[in-house]
């Protein structure tokens, strides 16, 4: 008989999510996604000046700040068709491109490594053979027997005062943990060194943005960082060289130590590559642009449909109407007054209409958005699959290397297609990290050739018309499309929709009650133990949801039977 | 394994790091959830405090505030905290009072923040003292700017944080409105 598992993660900062599952002989049958929390924040921005707006949108989500801000200045530029000066263009790629490598590093390791590694079966490690096996791997040189001694030290000391900290809320020794002692330890190791390194990649946001967790150096129309190669308030060549040096230490930890996990870890789970496709149409927007006008970009995206990578149509420019007109929204299965179809997000509606949680019927707060009326997937994996498809270099080298260094430890080729999965989408977004970073030294060396050209400009003026104009900003965020779509009139913000990655992929049944991406990619997960529903949370987790989470256990029958911490959620600190 | 900070002079770049931290939290748009945020524009504009305190609006970071909080002396967390007493009611938690108030999820931030600390604990950098100052809010419908009731109380909450930064040993100085920093953006009080 079907059994009903309720996943409801409690996290107020990024919004709830809960995922509810029926499982029947040990797999998942049926699924919903359902966000719990009416933002409306879109509704704060009405009457507004379109100058303020990117303030505002960046403190809709607390880690998603950065990105928020540049989607929220290019909607209001893309509405004025204003230029932005190459040195602004450049300064906001090192910025954008330095918090996703932060944000990729810190999803792997300090959200979701330990859906997979066994913190307390790396206490059973030989630390030789760890460091023997590592330095096959990688010649990472914290990959030796000392490092692997002390952290397994580090770590019994913790579980014998029975502190665990971090790790307290893991599901040790689940059936589905498969892992070696070793290669836990090796991975526990890995954790510990990603806290320093997700640290590195921020302090060029701070520099940059001029303050973290809420940069302040964006302006509609440019940055407002001034260069200044003498004065010490400006970005000096000072400033430009201590960047270069983290660049460069970033590179050696995203290429010797993160890639080499996921391709190892990835390998020795290849089920996985069976599970987690669901929707396989995906979407990703071009990033990082290279002119004044947004025609031409370092990282291509655009639309494959049916995971067949020969369907790729790029999308071209911010002025490209396949993007702007492919968009719609519908509320039939979400908590909003509906009726009229599926909307544009230029005439979109933000009417609430709660129900309670109808299977059938209405069940969450998000919307579905669809691309030309079709689900899609959004994320790294799209956007890589969409750069692999589009034929650009450094992403097909990178992709190769993982592939090839998974198979060399499964012992077997690993093909494109096992991205669709769960553990494809890890894999992705370690080719992604490895892409965005070998842009950031490219927008590093374009910015100081172009300074180095005498060109110091970093600000157009806005001016803004009588009557209304319309325009849409899109972002390749660490999660996915990110656009902002904003109708102004007069000067004043007269609408703005806000459609962020984790509607597309969190999104409830559509206007044609397709499920979205969650809730399809959940579609036979194994479930070993219902009551520790580890696969459902490692299915869930390789979207990076951006939610550390709780659970509440829940059958029909009987209402909360069990309560359990997810994997993420920390009690018991002690300072 | 901070290659950078050793071989770098950052003088101009990393400023040191002061030893005690206010962090104001809390989602602005959120209407009461950003009274954290609006004590930390407050004691920017109408008070001067010495080099070694640090105000910080955290709005509602999480692994990002892992820099920020590591191996101070003091951290003051400003928060809106949710403990079942009447709304404006101000809350202090101290010493073995944190993490329970952690666990217990009454903070709208607890994850974030005991993400933060637990990884803290790990890498042998937890501040040496945490100390709570919140209030129970009233409202926290999607709307910016602070509920009239929390917003009469803000001055005292603000009074109490700097309580606070005097008895760690550091004096804070009000200014005569005229010379009120007008530089610092009200997003709270607009």
């Amino acid at each position: 008989m079907a059994k009903r598992i309720v996943v409801d993660p409690m996290t107020r900062i990024e919004g709830h999510l809960r995922v509810d599952c029926e499982v029947d002989n040990g797999k998942v049958v049926k699924a919903w996604s359902s966000g719990q929390m009416w933002r409306g924040i879109e509704l704060i921005l009405e009457g507004r000046d379109p100058r303020d707006a990117w303030i505002i949108t960046q403190r809709i989500c607390g880690v998603c700040t950065t990105v928020h801000a540049v989607a929220s200045v290019r909607a209001v530029e893309n509405a004025l068709k204003l230029e932005v000066p190459l040195n602004a263009q450049y300064i906001r790629n090192m910025i954008i491109t330095a918090h996703g490598i932060h944000d990729h590093i810190v999803h792997f390791y300090q959200l979701s490594a330990l859906d997979w590694v066994d913190i307390v079966s790396a206490l059973q490690a030989d630390p030789a053979k760890a460091a023997q096996i590592a330095q096959s791997l990688s010649d990472w040189p914290l990959n030796n027997v000392t490092v692997f001694k002390d952290v397994q030290e580090k770590l019994r000391s913790f579980v014998n005062t029975g502190q665990l900290g971090v790790f307290a809320s893991g599901y040790w020794g689940h059936p589905a943990m498969k892992l070696p002692p070793e290669i836990n330890l090796l991975a526990v190791a890995h954790y510990f060194q990603a806290l320093d390194y997700q640290r590195t990649a921020n302090k060029i946001v701070s520099v940059l943005g001029s303050k973290t967790p809420h940069i302040q150096n964006l302006a509609v129309g440019g940055v407002a960082n001034p260069i200044n190669l003498d004065s010490q308030s400006t970005l000096t060549l000072e400033r430009l060289a201590y960047i270069k040096s983290v660049i460069d230490e970033l590179g050696d930890f995203v290429r010797k130590v993160y890639m080499v996990d996921v391709a190892a870890i990835g390998a020795m789970y290849a089920d996985w590559t069976q599970y987690g496709a669901g929707v396989t149409n995906y979407l990703s927007v071009p990033d990082l642009p290279l002119d004044t006008m947004g025609t031409q970009f370092a990282l291509p995206g655009g639309y494959i449909q049916n995971a067949d990578l020969s369907t790729f149509k790029p999308i071209t420019g911010y002025q490209d109407a396949f993007f702007e007109g492919g968009v719609k929204e519908s509320v039939k299965h979400a908590w909003y007054q509906g009726g009229k179809g599926a909307l544009h997000p230029y005439d979109g509606e933000t009417i609430p209409q709660y129900t309670d949680f109808q299977d059938d019927g209405k069940y969450s707060w998000v919307k579905a958005p669809t691309f030309n009326d079709k689900r899609a997937q959004v994320g790294p994996l799209a956007n890589v699959l969409a750069m692999a498809a589009a034929g650009h270099e450094p992403t097909t080298r990178n992709l190769t290397t993982v592939l090839d260094m998974a198979g060399a430890v499964a012992g077997a080729e690993i093909p494109v297609a096992a991205l669709h999965s769960t553990i494809g989408r890890h894999a992705a977004r370690a080719v992604r990290t490895a892409v965005l970073h070998e842009a950031l030294e490219q927008q590093w060396v374009l910015l100081m050739e172009n300074i180095g050209k005498g060109d110091y400009d970093t600000f157009n003026q806005p001016e803004f018309p009588k009557g209304e104009i319309r325009g849409v900003g899109f972002h390749e965020a660490p999660r996915g499309v990110l656009s902002h779509w904003t109708v102004i009139r007069d000067g004043k913000i007269a609408n703005y929709q806000a459609v962020v990655p984790s509607t597309w992929n969190a999104g409830p049944r559509d206007e044609s009650d397709e499920a979205g991406p969650y809730e399809a990619s959940l579609m036979d997960n194994p479930v070993a133990e219902p009551d520790k529903p580890l696969e459902v949370i490692r299915t869930i987790h390789s979207f990076d949801p951006c939610l550390a989470c709780a659970i509440h256990m829940v059958d029909t029958e009987q209402k909360e039977i069990t309560r359990v911490q997810g994997v993420g959620a920390q009690c018991g600190v002690k300072f | 394994m901070d290659v950078a900070a050793q071989t770098i002079n950052m003088n101009d770049i990393e400023t040191v790091q002061a030893p005690v931290l206010v962090l104001g939290l809390g989602n602005i748009l959120l209407q009461d959830e950003g009274v954290g945020v609006a004590v930390i524009e407050r004691l920017q504009r109408r008070y001067r405090v010495p080099d070694e305190v640090e105000l910080l609006d955290g709005g509602t970071s999480g692994m990002s505030l892992l820099e920020d909080m590591c191996n101070r002396e003091h951290v003051i967390v400003v928060d809106a905290v949710r403990t079942g007493k009447p709304p404006g009611t101000e809350v202090v938690l101290t010493g073995e009072e944190v993490p329970a108030f952690l666990c217990n999820k009454v903070s709208p931030h607890q994850l974030a923040l005991s993400d933060v600390l637990a990884n803290l604990a790990l890498m042998n950098e937890s501040p040496h003292q945490v100390t709570v100052v919140g209030m129970e809010p009233l409202s926290l419908e999607t709307h910016l700017g602070l509920s009239d009731m929390v917003a009469s109380r803000l001055q005292a909450l603000t009074e109490r944080v700097i309580e606070h930064i005097e008895a760690a040993g550091y004096a804070v100085e009000q200014l005569d409105p005229e010379s009120w920093n007008n530089n610092v953006s009200l997003m709270t009080e607009a």
